[in-house]
């Protein structure tokens, strides 16, 4: 890597860089490695911003968020002796990757736990909010919640939510649009419901917490839609989203007949640290010590084979820190939630791209210790997040092209996803479109009888989840004209998604200029980090 | 909850080692112990642990061979006490062996309208009070052959076990109208490959290193119901 000389720039302008011809060659994910890429003159890319600053305290800063809650009394003032009490928390889905110990659950679940036992509140249950996620693995709750939380609540009275128990989910009813309201019946039969969120981006928490964590297949079914999902400008922007008011009006309907206590964290955007922590930073201002960091890291992974290379960044956890932490009823702590999660990643950016470069990484909210980020979920990451990373209007403008960095290996995880395997190798060969196969597959795999058991008692996602990952991509497929892999490792797995294949990402520009033209526009994201980009002019 | 209902799938369990922790030997054992005499049941009982290895090496080279061997020894057997015995052997050996998940698998895909049978190269009077508990239609068994209320220590025809039991599966779908393709089939071991294939959901249950290995390869879904 050429050394450059270290620059100085507004900090309100640091986020976007332009490429010009002594500029550093930039760093992409490539699945479990990176690749090292010198962009055209003109390239923008897009930073991430700084990592807000941690709260001094975290637990005062809890404390205080449940004693100063909105639109709500202070959660002590809820509790009486003898009340039946259910705690719901966000599941391994986020944050990504998962966080340093102790985990901001384990510190809000602790401060909450002792308070209900000091109010001799005693009939108390922790259920994941997992949804139609995989059931989390027993060491994965543990490290979750700390020590202290598990040996006092496993496993009566700690456990994950069973969407498809019969006896154990409950019918409220119909939103006025007509979608089925079915819940938790533990939950549901609560005096008190206190769910606990980690906010990572703009899509996380509000209703969603409790009106799809704590849901079934049938109230999912509502608003998990091909038709949804094109309805929806952007996931990340609630008010602009089909997807988000669907969930809004199940989780009113779910308000109606619960008392939800919420707390909302959000985490600031430090993803990466110590040896890793270059990626947080712009290569024009690498030191020497970061330089070294990454030829050293790149060296290793080119010569490790790919399920070490896996574990290894499985085994690096996040530097995350607590931001703020609002507490109370829905509507009102998630409008403070959403303001602060906008202030750690909104970056203003002048006009649409012609062409988008993005690196796809190893993770996505549906892989976390899983043995592969398998095609849907590549897929997933390009059409279904990435190119989502906006509020208003898309990065990428239609019709234009996108360009990703990914091997798009033909591995799965067959415990954690069978039913991708089955959805991949059957569904997808026959039909790309997202409405047929929701018509014609998808109950027929929400009630496969081994994908449900493989879903309740072994850790497989729910049946029906590939579904929803390739629905999740059908308004990017809509909008992008086309998709160019690069540094895919075989033809086929592109092929069945419908993608285009470069060897270089040179190669994959001047086929995004073929169609896009020679003065094109090109944009890399630079992430992770997250971002979200707010396009003006 | 709303339920997709299936009309034309059913599914299809071995039983020994998929359902249920035991195998045809412990049955066996369990009636040899139950002779109407002392004596009887001690030499047919000395008789089948001294026949153990024989059975184990039968049963390596060929399913057939060893159910050949095998049900030799109920020669002479009562068929109105084997019945009667074999309602103490499900409430004594059988009930408390069933893997626990089984019974909630089968009814998930009742719950989905499919048809259950029980597919195993058991006697048909042990397989029934199982295929009573677990609420399954039918069961495919084994038959002994019986002269004047006795067994001859034979098998009626068709025999059922390996390389058979797809056949046998054609033929009852063929019967009631099942489709193959849109059927599944449960097993714990290699042996049973052949039915696996055949159907187009297979299923490992508790498989052995061999269907482990099959179903990775062919991207199966594996089931433990222990």
């Amino acid at each position: 890597m050429r050394a450059i000389r270290p620059r100085t720039r507004a900090r309100d302008r640091e986020q976007i860089v332009t490429i010009d011809t002594d500029s550093a060659p930039r760093i992409l994910f490539y699945g479990e490695n990176f690749l090292l890429e010198d962009l055209p003159v003109g390239t923008r890319v897009i930073y991430p911003r700084r990592p807000m600053t941690g709260v001094a305290n975290r637990q005062a800063a809890i404390r205080y968020a449940l004693n100063h809650p909105e639109d709500m009394p202070p959660l002590h003032a809820l509790l009486e002796p003898g009340m039946v009490v259910t705690i719901a928390v966000d599941d391994i889905s986020l944050p990504l990757p998962p966080m340093a110990r102790p985990d901001i659950r384990q510190t809000v679940l602790e401060i909450v736990c002792e308070m209900l036992a000091d109010h001799g509140v005693d009939d108390v249950h922790i259920i994941v909010a997992t949804s139609l996620h995989r059931r989390m693995h027993d060491h994965e709750i543990r490290r979750m919640v700390g020590d202290k939380v598990w040996n006092e609540y496993w496993p009566d009275r700690l456990y994950n939510h069973d969407a498809c128990d019969p006896d154990g989910m409950v019918v409220l009813g119909r939103t006025r649009h007509g979608e089925i309201v079915e819940t938790n019946k533990r939950a549901a039969d609560s005096d008190l419901v206190i769910y606990v969120n980690i906010n990572l981006v703009p899509m996380d928490g509000g209703h969603k917490s409790v009106g799809v964590g704590l849901c079934g297949y049938e109230s999912l079914k509502a608003h998990h839609t091909p038709k949804a999902i094109v309805d929806s400008n952007s996931f990340m922007d609630p008010t602009a989203s089909a997807l988000s008011h669907s969930v809004d009006r199940i989780g009113r309907v779910c308000d109606e007949h619960m008392k939800v206590f919420h707390i909302e964290t959000v985490l600031n955007n430090r993803m990466f640290s110590g040896p890793l922590d270059f990626l947080m930073k712009n290569e024009d201002d690498f030191t020497e010590s970061d330089r070294l960091k990454y030829h050293a890291i790149k060296w290793t992974l080119d010569r490790t084979p790919r399920p070490l290379r896996r574990e290894i960044f499985m085994r690096t956890p996040a530097a995350y820190e607590l931001i703020a932490c609002y507490a109370g009823a829905t509507e009102p702590t998630h409008a403070k939630t959403l303001d602060k999660s906008y202030e750690q990643y909104a970056v203003e950016v002048e006009g649409q791209a012609d062409i988008l470069i993005s690196g796809v990484p190893y993770i996505s909210p549906y892989n976390v210790n899983s043995k592969a980020l398998n095609p849907l979920l590549v897929q997933v990451m390009a059409l279904g997040y990435f190119y989502h990373m906006y509020r208003k209007r898309p990065l990428l403008r239609d019709g234009g092209v996108l360009i990703i960095t990914h091997p798009c290996s033909d591995h799965f995880d067959p415990v954690h996803h069978p039913s991708y395997i089955e959805f991949f190798n059957r569904l997808l060969p026959e039909t790309r479109d997202s409405y047929t196969l929701e018509k014609k597959y998808q109950d027929e795999f929400a009630y496969n009888p081994s994908y449900v058991e493989m879903y309740r008692r072994g850790n497989a996602y729910h049946g029906t989840h590939p579904f929803y990952m390739w629905y999740w991509g059908q308004r990017g497929r809509e909008k992008v004209g086309r998709v160019i892999v690069v540094g895919a490792d075989n033809t086929t797995v592109p092929e069945i998604l419908g993608w285009e294949t470069a060897e270089t990402l040179a190669e994959a520009i001047a086929m995004g200029r073929s169609t896009a033209g020679r003065s094109a526009q090109i944009t890399m994201q630079h992430h992770p980090p997250i971002l979200i980009t707010d396009v003006i002019g | 909850m709303a339920q997709l209902k299936r009309k034309n799938s059913a599914a299809f369990y071995d039983v020994d080692g998929t359902l249920i922790r035991i195998n045809i030997v412990h049955a066996f054992a369990f009636y040899a112990m139950r002779q109407a005499s002392l004596w009887d049941s001690i030499r047919v009982t000395t008789q089948t642990a001294a026949s153990v290895p024989l059975f184990w090496a039968a049963d390596k080279v060929s399913r057939k061979w060893f159910n050949e061997l095998f049900y030799r020894y109920y020669e002479g057997f009562s068929e109105d006490r084997l019945i009667i015995l074999s309602e103490e052997l499900f409430e004594e050996v059988i009930l408390p062996n069933i893997y626990p998940r089984a019974r909630d698998l089968i009814a998930e895909s009742r719950r989905a309208g499919v048809r259950q049978v029980l597919v195993s190269g058991a006697l048909d009077f042990t397989m029934r009070p199982l295929a009573r508990y677990l609420e399954v239609d039918d069961v495919i068994a084994n038959r002994l052959e019986f002269k004047d209320g006795y067994a001859t220590g034979k098998l009626a025809k068709p025999f059922i076990g390996g390389a058979t039991k797809p056949v046998l599966l054609r033929d009852y779908a063929k019967k009631h109208g099942i489709d193959l393709a849109e059927s599944w089939a449960y097993s714990d071991s290699y042996s049973d490959l052949t039915m696996l294939a055949v159907v187009g959901r297979p299923t490992a249950c508790n498989p052995d290193r061999r269907l482990r290995a099959v179903a990775r390869s062919y991207d199966w879904p594996v089931l433990d119901l222990s």
